[in-house]
């Protein structure tokens, strides 16, 4: 692996504003990795070669001309490829949007640029980001750069494994019950869920609207600080952001956690595999080494949240997809009327999961289940906040196992769809109560594939969850050994 | 929809009822969307104008694109609430919710209305006849696109071999008005739409374009013996564009289910179309194939939560509503109710000129016959046409300064040329002679005509007619009658 591509977003804007390197430089190294790894990763959907370079050589002439193009000045970033970009294809995974160039771009997008980002391309998804494995994209599987025989978790498998492969420093993820801590702890890198409504979703394809979060991956706790410093913010096309000011989240790196009290959620231990538990006990002692106050806390309520989360998440979805009619935009199967051409389109145009999730949805906002279903999945959504609440009056953050197991095999879940959902009972607790969480990578198991822990926050309080992050990097033994071909492949490439 | 105000109502809906069979009433409860007088549309920035070319007032938003977001328009919202407050509804916190179906002009395959939680709830509007229509709602949703059917023989959608779709409506403000079935006969339907309209358009809230599709009406109608308390099977008809399709299609289908009764049959729940060619309604789907909607409340949106001081800063902008000026006229006519002239005077074009009139201390009578008379033969007024011109000539009429007949030729001047009364009055020739003039032609009058002279002069009072006759044949009508009496008057007492 060459020196640039060990360089964090936050040394690679620092270099590229001191002209240190070339922010051309960086993106073309970055460009030739993606494309040695991609026929092996499947990472990315669309690689943006020409955009890039040009963007690139646009930092360079501000730098030389003595502007400063920004905080992540030539810093190459991948979007998942459920976020719009104008001039890029933004397929969301799915047959049905195949070929939609999107006219507008993403508030993230705009803001990323707008600090002298450079986005190199779109990533792989799980079919309209539902999924745990990424196995669900219309395009294949994305593989994980650690073990290739294995999934790279999901939705933003793609993202997730972009950064892990070192192929970009940053990428994007959206995370709706976990779509971007899950592949993020069986990476083995840093991902984060902010507060819902932290960041703007404008020019997100939504999947589930109250839930959809967009937040960071990256190698290091402070290249997610930096870029979540970049894209959180009010955004007036966005009605649920908030307008409320995040602090800062870098300058909590250093700072003390001593008399920090951190709480164990008893209910995500209880049905995670044993190396994954013992990985978060070591997490424990270590802030506990650190002056934090550790205690075990029950959140009973969490148990319902797998539950809710399959009625809210698809009811929104089965809403939310119904644009997708062959009238506008994407695919369009002709029939011989409107009616005929929207079946057919859609029969087509959707994969099994996706399929799925509207079926599930469209029936539990029916008329005469609205009530036993939808509704009664909303009040449990209540109970989980008001249980997060109740901990929150105890400990300050809770930590928790991510995802219950390390990266599974390919095809090992694919044909359960239960068993697959279970991937996220961890995390979807957040999801639905609206807090910030992140993963963070921390140990290896005995086959050396990454372990994660997750730290959850409080509504708005990123700058503790960080401040915890931070401290818990130090003794962090979780960053992976890649495959043996990719490693090939980047010293070839 | 039951409620106390119906059955207070009875004795005035066997009344209305007459023009159907003897011993059945009519039931019916209007929806009326109105489209809201914005610069933007309702949930992003797009211009909100009627007949602009086709899909050129869209973006991401109002096209439903992957991605996109809605963000209120608080212009909208407050138009909506002083359609409730004008209305005497409650308004009240509220939340938007999703209307799911799939139909191309719809570009989400949703609509974001109001479901169980409306803006405004609870109002009622007065006719002019003295009825009270219970108003269950006032709720506040996004319009749909366009879509226009080619080819095929009726352009109707069956048969069409091509549908165009024009997006520029799509997510243009409506507020639907939802009333209480309390409607007793296509009369008061038409009388409803129409007090409604003037409500809307008094307040700024609409054009009240019925033939723009900015004021649509959808009719709910049924029928019972007179007497039965429970209200029977009801149809709901769509495509009335006009107050004539209103009365007319009520009217048929009122009396299409009273037949269907008598004959025997059922009455089936349906949404039926009025077809205004051939005078029918036509069944267009039945209650079991409508479509759940699955509402549920609409995520990308926050809650509603208007407070007092917001309500009460719209409250103080509604001004007069049509209802307080008829009240107003009447009183100031010294009359006991309204008749067309108050009617034609209230309107939104009239009324801008009677109210500082009356402000002006005119007399109310000249005040409202000369708008509701000279003045509305004379719209539409040419936004040039100042209302001061308008106070000033009323004035000069009152003050006797020139005559009725010259106030009418000179309102029209000043309409046609945009010119000032005393202008108008000049270029006609019809300025007031001084009374050393007039003095001077009536002792021209008199020496011409001694025996008559001398017969008023002693007493002869029907012969003021033959002098003022004489004056005004001298003068080309120039004269002023009531002066040339005066001056006539004197001189007998002098001589």
């Amino acid at each position: 692996m060459s020196e640039m591509n060990n360089m964090s977003a936050f040394e690679i804007a620092e270099s590229v504003n001191n002209q240190k390197v070339t922010a051309t430089s960086v993106v073309e190294k970055s460009l030739a990795i993606a494309e040695a790894l991609n026929s092996k990763l499947n990472a990315f959907l669309a690689l943006d070669r020409d955009g890039a370079l040009r963007a690139a050589a646009r930092v360079d002439s501000i730098i030389a001309s003595g502007g400063s193009p920004g905080r992540l000045a030539g810093v190459p970033i991948a979007l998942k490829d459920n976020m719009c970009k104008v001039g890029l294809p933004t397929t969301c995974g799915s047959k049905i949007l195949q070929g939609w160039i999107p006219p507008y771009d993403a508030t993230v997008t705009k803001l990323l640029e707008s600090e002298g980002a450079i986005i190199v391309g779109k990533t792989n998804l799980d079919e309209f980001a539902m999924g745990s494995s990424t196995e669900n994209s219309a395009y294949g599987p994305t593989l994980n750069p650690v073990d290739l025989t294995r999934v790279p978790g999901g939705s933003s498998g793609g993202s997730a494994s972009s950064v892990a492969a070192g192929i970009v420093p940053i990428a994007l993820g959206s995370d709706t019950g976990g779509s971007i801590r899950q592949p993020a702890s069986l990476c083995g890198v840093v991902g984060v869920k902010p507060t819902y409504g932290r960041v703007s979703r404008y020019g997100l394809v939504a999947f589930a609207s109250s839930l959809d979060q967009i937040g960071p991956f990256s190698s290091t706790v402070m290249d997610s600080a930096l870029t979540l410093e970049v894209i959180a913010g009010f955004d007036p096309k966005d009605s649920t952001s908030y307008e409320e000011q995040m602090g800062s989240l870098s300058a909590q790196k250093g700072l003390s956690i001593e008399g920090l009290r951190v709480g164990i959620v008893t209910e995500f231990v209880e049905g995670s595999d044993p190396e994954v538990v013992s990985a978060l006990r070591d997490a424990a002692d270590a802030l506990a080494s650190l002056g934090a106050d550790v205690t075990e806390i029950s959140i009973p309520e969490t148990k319902l949240g797998l539950s809710a989360y399959y009625l809210i998440a698809p009811a929104e979805a089965s809403s939310n997809l119904a644009r997708f009619d062959g009238v506008r935009f994407g695919l369009r199967v002709e029939g011989s009327n409107i009616e005929e051409t929207n079946v057919l389109t859609r029969t087509k145009g959707f994969g099994a999961e996706v399929k799925r999730r509207i079926m599930l949805g469209t029936y539990a906002l029916s008329s005469g289940y609205y009530d036993a279903y939808y509704a009664k999945a909303q009040q449990v959504r209540t109970l989980i906040k008001s249980g997060f609440e109740r901990a929150y009056q105890q400990v300050d953050v809770l930590i928790s196992p991510v995802s219950p197991t390390t990266a599974f095999k390919l095809g090992e879940k694919s044909l359960d769809p239960l068993t697959m959902y279970l991937s996220d009972v961890c995390t979807i607790p957040s999801n639905l109560a609206g807090h910030p969480a992140m993963s963070m990578p921390y140990a290896l198991d005995s086959e050396g594939l990454p372990i994660g822990v997750q730290i959850l926050a409080p509504a708005l309080r990123e700058d503790l969850m960080f401040r915890l992050a931070f401290a818990l990097e130090g003794s962090s033994r979780g960053a992976p050994s890649l495959d043996a071909s990719i490693k090939e492949a980047i010293n070839h490439g | 929809m039951a409620n106390s105000e119906t059955n207070q109502n009875d004795l005035a809906v066997r009344g209305e009822s007459e023009f159907l069979p003897d011993g059945w009433e009519l039931i019916c409860g209007l929806e009326v969307h109105t489209e809201l007088k914005t610069r933007t549309k309702l949930f992003c920035g797009c211009a909100n104008v009627f007949g602009a070319q086709a899909n050129t007032n869209v973006c991401p938003t109002c096209l439903g694109l992957p991605g996109s977001l809605p963000v209120l328009n608080e212009k909208a919202l407050e138009i909506a609430a002083m359609i409730g407050l004008a209305l005497s509804a409650r308004v009240q916190a509220s939340i938007f919710h999703r209307k799911n179906y799939f139909y191309p002009d719809m570009p989400k395959d949703f609509q974001i209305s109001q479901y169980d939680i409306p803006l405004n709830a609870d109002g009622h509007l007065m006719l002019p006849s003295g009825k009270r229509i219970g108003i269950e709602r006032a709720h506040v949703e996004e319009d749909t696109g366009k879509i226009t059917h080619l080819g095929g023989t009726s352009g109707r959608i069956h048969g069409a071999e091509r549908a165009l779709i024009d997006y520029n409506r799509s997510g243009v403000p409506l507020v639907e008005i939802v009333s209480r079935p309390d409607i007793a006969s296509p009369e008061e339907a038409r009388e409803y739409v129409s007090e409604l309209r003037s409500t809307l358009v008094a307040i700024g809230a609409s054009d009240g374009k019925m033939e723009e599709g900015s004021l649509r009406v959808d009719a709910n109608v049924s029928v019972r013996p007179i007497g039965e308390t429970p209200f029977r099977t009801r149809c709901e008809i769509k495509n009335l564009n006009s107050l004539r399709s209103l009365v007319r299609a009520i009217t048929f289908e009122a009396h299409r289910q009273v037949a269907a009764y008598l004959a025997g049959e059922k009455v089936t729940q349906q949404t039926r179309h009025w077809d205004e060619s051939v005078g029918r309604t036509v069944a267009l789907r039945n209650k079991e194939e409508a479509e759940d909607y699955r509402y549920f409340p609409e995520p990308d949106l926050v809650p509603l939560r208007p407070s007092e001081e917001w309500i009460e800063g719209l409250r103080s902008q509604l001004g007069e509503l049509p209802k307080e000026r008829r009240a107003r006229l009447v009183e100031s006519l010294g009359l006991t109710e309204t008749n067309d002239q108050i009617e034609t005077a209230i309107s939104v074009e009239l009324y801008p000129f009677v109210r500082p009139a009356l402000a002006a201390g005119l007399d109310p009578k000249i005040t409202v016959a000369r708008c509701a008379n000279e003045l509305a033969s004379l719209a539409p007024l040419d936004d040039g046409f100042e209302i001061s011109w308008f106070i000033e000539l009323l004035k000069m009429e009152i003050e006797g300064k020139v005559s009725a007949t010259q106030a009418k030729s000179i309102l029209a001047e000043v309409a046609k040329n945009l010119i000032p009364p005393r202008v108008a009055q000049e270029r006609l020739g019809l300025s007031q002679l001084t009374d050393d003039q007039l003095t001077k032609t009536i002792n021209e009058a008199i020496s011409q005509n001694p025996k008559e002279w001398e017969r008023f002069r002693t007493g002869e009072a029907q012969l003021q007619g033959f002098f003022v006759g004489k004056i005004m044949k001298a003068t080309s009508g120039k004269a002023d009658g009531k002066a040339v009496v005066r001056i006539l008057l004197a001189l007998a007492e002098q001589r």
